[in-house]
């Protein structure tokens, strides 16, 4: 059984944490750090230094790291959701939500 | 407090009053053109460093940034070296630098003769100087007190913003609390920060000047439409601008911030500074922000900053010259890959092996090791890149920022 793959939360206000193992779907995270919540399944795969719901997050409602608003959620996320560029837009930079989800390439320029 | 805050360890006095921590006999060229004979005088010898502005074309911004270099607490003694017909004036730095209290001599490539006879020259003129200063130059005693630190991150990952920048940022809160000075830059990785740049600030002339300096540098990225994130950034799991400002942010710690200063400014009093590089608007809009890691650096020692961190996540090979570099990684692979390079492993915090207020009390006193003489990673290895470019800052007078 291998060990429980860990996270990181900043700040005791985030909504999400940021995982520093790979989880595979339907892993037990551990949650380092200062959240309230200490373990958290993942429902899908994420990669380290990508980021877990820690709760359910309308669409619309700001994500939360670092104790501020780094984003905001463009559908409804459920808890132990992968949190990237699919379900989250930055507020200032309008091609953030165009960028590849897994590359992070950007799609809107023209290679022809 | 903690008690390497009041560590006392012997420093350099300089004539206008202020504490060095190495004693260093600086050779700037004032063209490319000179830039080889420069090294040559430079090469072999000790504590003997070099800095150099390659354009023919003299530029306000780069004369700032080498007389504030010339005349930092860290340098006894200027040698400035330049071809002959360019327009940067090697003789009016030297006087200024002479007006400082230090030591400091110029001449011409052409005058002497050419390669040789100028690098003979040279290596007399740096020898004697770098004599009198070991005769002459009075210690005194320092403490954190008396210095004045940067922060710099490059090569960033995902455990910047949460182990490496935090740890610097607890270290900048003691340095702060203990009457020093701490000076943070990277103006465009704070976008998406208004609000919380200006709750942060100490006075509300301060508030004025971070909101005016954030402002200006949110229309540059809107301009070029081009915010500091990159696909690297987004594929290791930053999503947005706001998210990268935030861990890069976290390297100012909790303080309250004192003002905004330009590059070659130094901070009018103690506490916590932010030094603004991004170009000011001007008819020619020359000048990139941060072109490149040891560009940020160099503002910072130009700032007057006797030591500069250096986070980074995914491993770097830079040093500094006249300010000794401290390599922080927040990665303990990266710091087990590059260990000759890495001066403080900051990923122990993510392992759990240490706290955040630990790492910073073990960095603090590796930067008292480091200010007391013992030489840093990329300082052994002899890392010392530099580099000045053409920019337009508005900058009316150097001495309104600076400290008598």
């Amino acid at each position: 059984m291998p060990a429980s793959p860990r996270s990181f939360v900043v700040h005791a206000v985030d909504n999400v944490a940021t995982l520093l193992d790979r989880a595979e779907a339907g892993a037990t995270i551990t949650v380092l750090g200062d959240g309230h919540v200490t373990q958290i399944e993942a429902r899908e795969v994420i990669e380290p230094g990508h980021k877990i719901a820690l709760c359910a997050i309308a669409a619309d409602q700001p994500i939360i790291k670092f104790g501020v608003r780094i984003g905001r959620a463009t559908r409804d996320i459920a808890p132990g959701q992968w949190v990237h560029l699919n379900n989250c837009a930055s507020f200032l930079d309008e091609r953030s939500s165009t960028l590849d989800l897994h590359s992070g390439a950007a799609t809107d320029t023209r290679y022809a | 407090m903690p008690e390497w805050t009041s560590t006392t360890w012997s420093g350099y006095l300089r004539p206008d009053g202020s504490k060095g921590v190495r004693d260093i006999v600086l050779v700037i060229y004032t063209v490319e053109c000179a830039r080889h004979v420069a090294h040559a005088i430079a090469q072999g010898e000790t504590d003997t460093h070099v800095i150099g502005f390659p354009g023919c074309y003299d530029n306000q911004y780069a004369v700032n940034l080498m007389l504030a270099l010339a005349r930092h607490p860290n340098v006894g003694a200027v040698l400035a070296v330049g071809l002959g017909c360019e327009y940067t004036q090697p003789k009016k730095l030297a006087e200024v630098v002479r007006a400082s209290g230090r030591l400091a001599d110029w001449f011409y490539i052409q005058d002497l003769g050419g390669t040789r006879p100028s690098v003979e020259h040279g290596k007399r003129i740096v020898r004697q100087m770098r004599d009198q200063l070991r005769a002459t130059t009075p210690r005194v005693p320092m403490t954190v007190a008396d210095l004045s630190i940067g922060c710099e991150c490059g090569g960033s990952d995902g455990t910047s913003g949460l182990a490496g920048n935090p740890v610097v940022g607890a270290l900048f809160d003691r340095i702060v609390d203990a009457g020093g000075i701490a000076i943070f830059e990277e103006v465009v990785e704070m976008i998406g920060l208004r609000d919380v740049l200006a709750q942060r600030a100490a006075t509300p002339e301060a508030r004025q000047q971070l909101v005016a300096t954030y402002d200006k540098a949110e229309a540059y990225c809107r301009s070029v439409r081009q915010w500091s994130v990159s696909p690297g950034n987004f594929a290791g799991g930053l999503t947005t601008i706001e998210e990268k400002s935030m861990g890069a942010f976290a390297k100012s710690g909790s303080r309250p911030i004192q003002g905004v200063i330009k590059v070659s400014q130094r901070p009018p009093g103690p506490g916590l500074w932010l030094l603004d590089s991004v170009p000011d608007p001007h008819y020619m809009q020359f000048g990139y922000t941060n072109p490149n890691d040891t560009e940020g650096i160099m503002d910072l020692i130009a700032a007057g900053c006797q030591l500069v961190l250096f986070v980074t996540g995914r491993g770097s090979v830079i040093g500094s010259p006249i300010s000794p570099l401290i390599k922080v990684t927040g990665n303990s692979h990266t710091y087990r890959r590059m260990h000759e390079d890495m001066d403080f492993d900051a990923g122990r915090v993510l392992s759990g092996e240490l706290t955040l207020h630990q790492a910073a009390d073990e960095l603090g006193q590796l930067v008292v090791q480091v200010a007391s003489g013992m030489p840093s990673k990329p300082e052994s290895l002899g890392h010392r890149e530099y580099f000045i470019m053409y920019k337009h800052q508005d900058t009316p007078s150097l001495e309104v920022g600076c400290r008598a």
